[in-house]
């Protein structure tokens, strides 16, 4: 299989932020918290739409070439454990991928993640006929793969090719990580590691590898550092001219 | 269609009991879990079982509430049996605890297209943050 995140993009710079210069949505994090959300929520207690899972990723700090993000999420949720043995690259499963972006005036270069945005304004979850990709209340974009019946909308909907489905019989999931054949999935956050409020693998693997470029945590918390972060510097929304207002933003792009 | 699976229930949990003895009607052989008890009393999980790890599975994925008792994963991390060479089996393997009854009862399920049947080795990757 090729390499994971190998996979480069061809899509021109001035496209894939969306055209001009639009204000990147203001509002992503909106007010002050009245809620203390520092300790992980109970194992009994539902979600709720008092906090918003985001991540601020800083481009000036990812560096090119650096798969560590990727690997990680393969590798957490069991994505290349072989069995998908006939699926072309292309087909096979990708939540996470490097993009090298370069402005042609200047010449300069940057790298950066994309994956799901988990946008407050899903595409995917418009087209769904079943109801199966949904957010969930505290902002995660998700597939409910036992209602899933794989017809791909959302795949065509999403701006950001976050999604891939699953073409073949898979026999070595993770438990915590179930994905099997004839259903659509994206990046979750990690929803399994967020519920135990760890974060994402994709952003401990980039700290592990002293890169720093991922802040995660609740836009809906002023004092979360992605919130700080946020604050602080300016940040973009990629393909900001939709109005999906996503969870993931960028900063040096 | 309710009324059926009454029936069957019933039925299963006719034959499994001891209250009546049909000495040439074959019983599944059901593997015990690993512990002195199941969440439930076993005659209540017999019958409910399914309600139970279905409701389970709504919660969990759209509520995001991942109590331990009926969670799916509890269920295969304690009820695991082992073959011959004494290594655990898959739900492919008839001996499997899912399938002591369902093979009996032809029933058919395909939760584990997608869960893992047997039990995840703890700590080898989820908390290691995914770093090889
Ligand atoms: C197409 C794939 C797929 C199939 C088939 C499937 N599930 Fe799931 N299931 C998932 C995913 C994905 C999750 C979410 C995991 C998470 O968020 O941690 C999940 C979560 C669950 C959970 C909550 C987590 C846990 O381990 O307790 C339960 C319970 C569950 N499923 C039960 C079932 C049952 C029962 C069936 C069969 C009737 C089934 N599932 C079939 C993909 C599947
Ligand atoms: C801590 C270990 C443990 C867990 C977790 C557990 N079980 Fe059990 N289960 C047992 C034991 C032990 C028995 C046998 C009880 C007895 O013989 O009194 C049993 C019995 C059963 C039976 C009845 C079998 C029979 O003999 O008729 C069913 C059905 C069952 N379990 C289903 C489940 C399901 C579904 C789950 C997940 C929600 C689950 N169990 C979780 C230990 C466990
Ligand atoms: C004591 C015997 C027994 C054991 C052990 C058992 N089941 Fe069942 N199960 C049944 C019977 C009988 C039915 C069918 C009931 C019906 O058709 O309404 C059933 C139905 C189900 C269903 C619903 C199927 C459907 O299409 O509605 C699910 C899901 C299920 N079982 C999951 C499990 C899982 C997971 C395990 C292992 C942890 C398990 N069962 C172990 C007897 C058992």
């Amino acid at each position: 299989m090729s390499k994971p995140g190998s996979e480069t993009s061809k899509i021109s710079r001035r496209k894939f932020l969306g055209t001009g210069i639009t204000v990147a949505g203001m509002s992503v994090a909106p007010g002050v918290s009245l809620i203390n959300v520092a300790e992980a929520r109970p194992l009994d207690q539902p979600v709720s739409s008092k906090q918003r899972w985001g991540i601020l990723v800083d481009a000036n700090k990812c560096s090119k070439g650096c798969t560590s993000c990727v690997d990680a999420c393969f590798t957490e949720n069991g994505l290349n454990r072989g069995d998908e043995q006939h699926s072309r690259p292309g087909q096979k499963a990708q939540w996470i991928r490097k993009i090298d972006l370069r402005d042609k005036a200047t010449g300069h270069e940057v790298s950066l993640p994309l994956f799901c945005q988990h946008c407050e304004h899903p595409p995917c979850t418009d087209v769904c006929p079943t109801g199966a990709s949904f957010k969930r209340k505290d902002g995660l974009v998700l597939v409910d793969k036992h209602i899933c019946i794989g017809c791909r909308y959302c795949m065509m909907a999403c701006p950001y090719k976050a999604r891939s489905f699953i073409h073949e019989e898979l026999t070595h999931q993770f438990e915590y990580a179930p994905r099997g054949k004839g259903t659509v999935e994206g990046c979750t956050l990690c929803v399994h590691r967020v519920d135990q409020g760890r974060n994402p693998a994709c952003v401990d693997a980039c700290n592990a590898a002293g890169h720093k470029a991922m802040y995660f945590g609740d836009l809906k918390d002023s004092n979360s550092e992605v919130s700080k972060q946020l604050k602080m510097h300016s940040s973009k929304a990629i393909r900001a001219d939709l109005e999906l207002n996503p969870g993931i933003r960028y900063r040096g792009i | 269609m309710k009324y059926l699976r009454m029936m069957l229930v019933l039925l299963t949990v006719v034959l499994l009991g001891n209250t009546i003895v049909l000495a040439d009607v074959p019983k599944p052989v059901i593997p015990k879990g690993n512990a002195e008890e199941c969440v439930l009393p076993k005659e209540e999980m017999r019958v409910d079982h399914m309600n139970y790890i279905l409701h389970q599975r709504d919660e969990t994925m759209h509520r995001g509430i991942r109590t331990k008792k009926f969670s799916l994963k509890g269920c295969i991390d304690c009820h695991t049996v082992k073959d011959d060479a004494g290594k655990i089996v898959s739900y492919k393997d008839k001996k499997h605890f899912c399938n002591s009854c369902h093979t009996y009862a032809a029933v058919n399920i395909d939760c584990f297209e997608c869960h893992a049947s047997t039990p995840t080795a703890k700590g080898t990757i989820s908390s290691t943050g995914g770093k090889k």
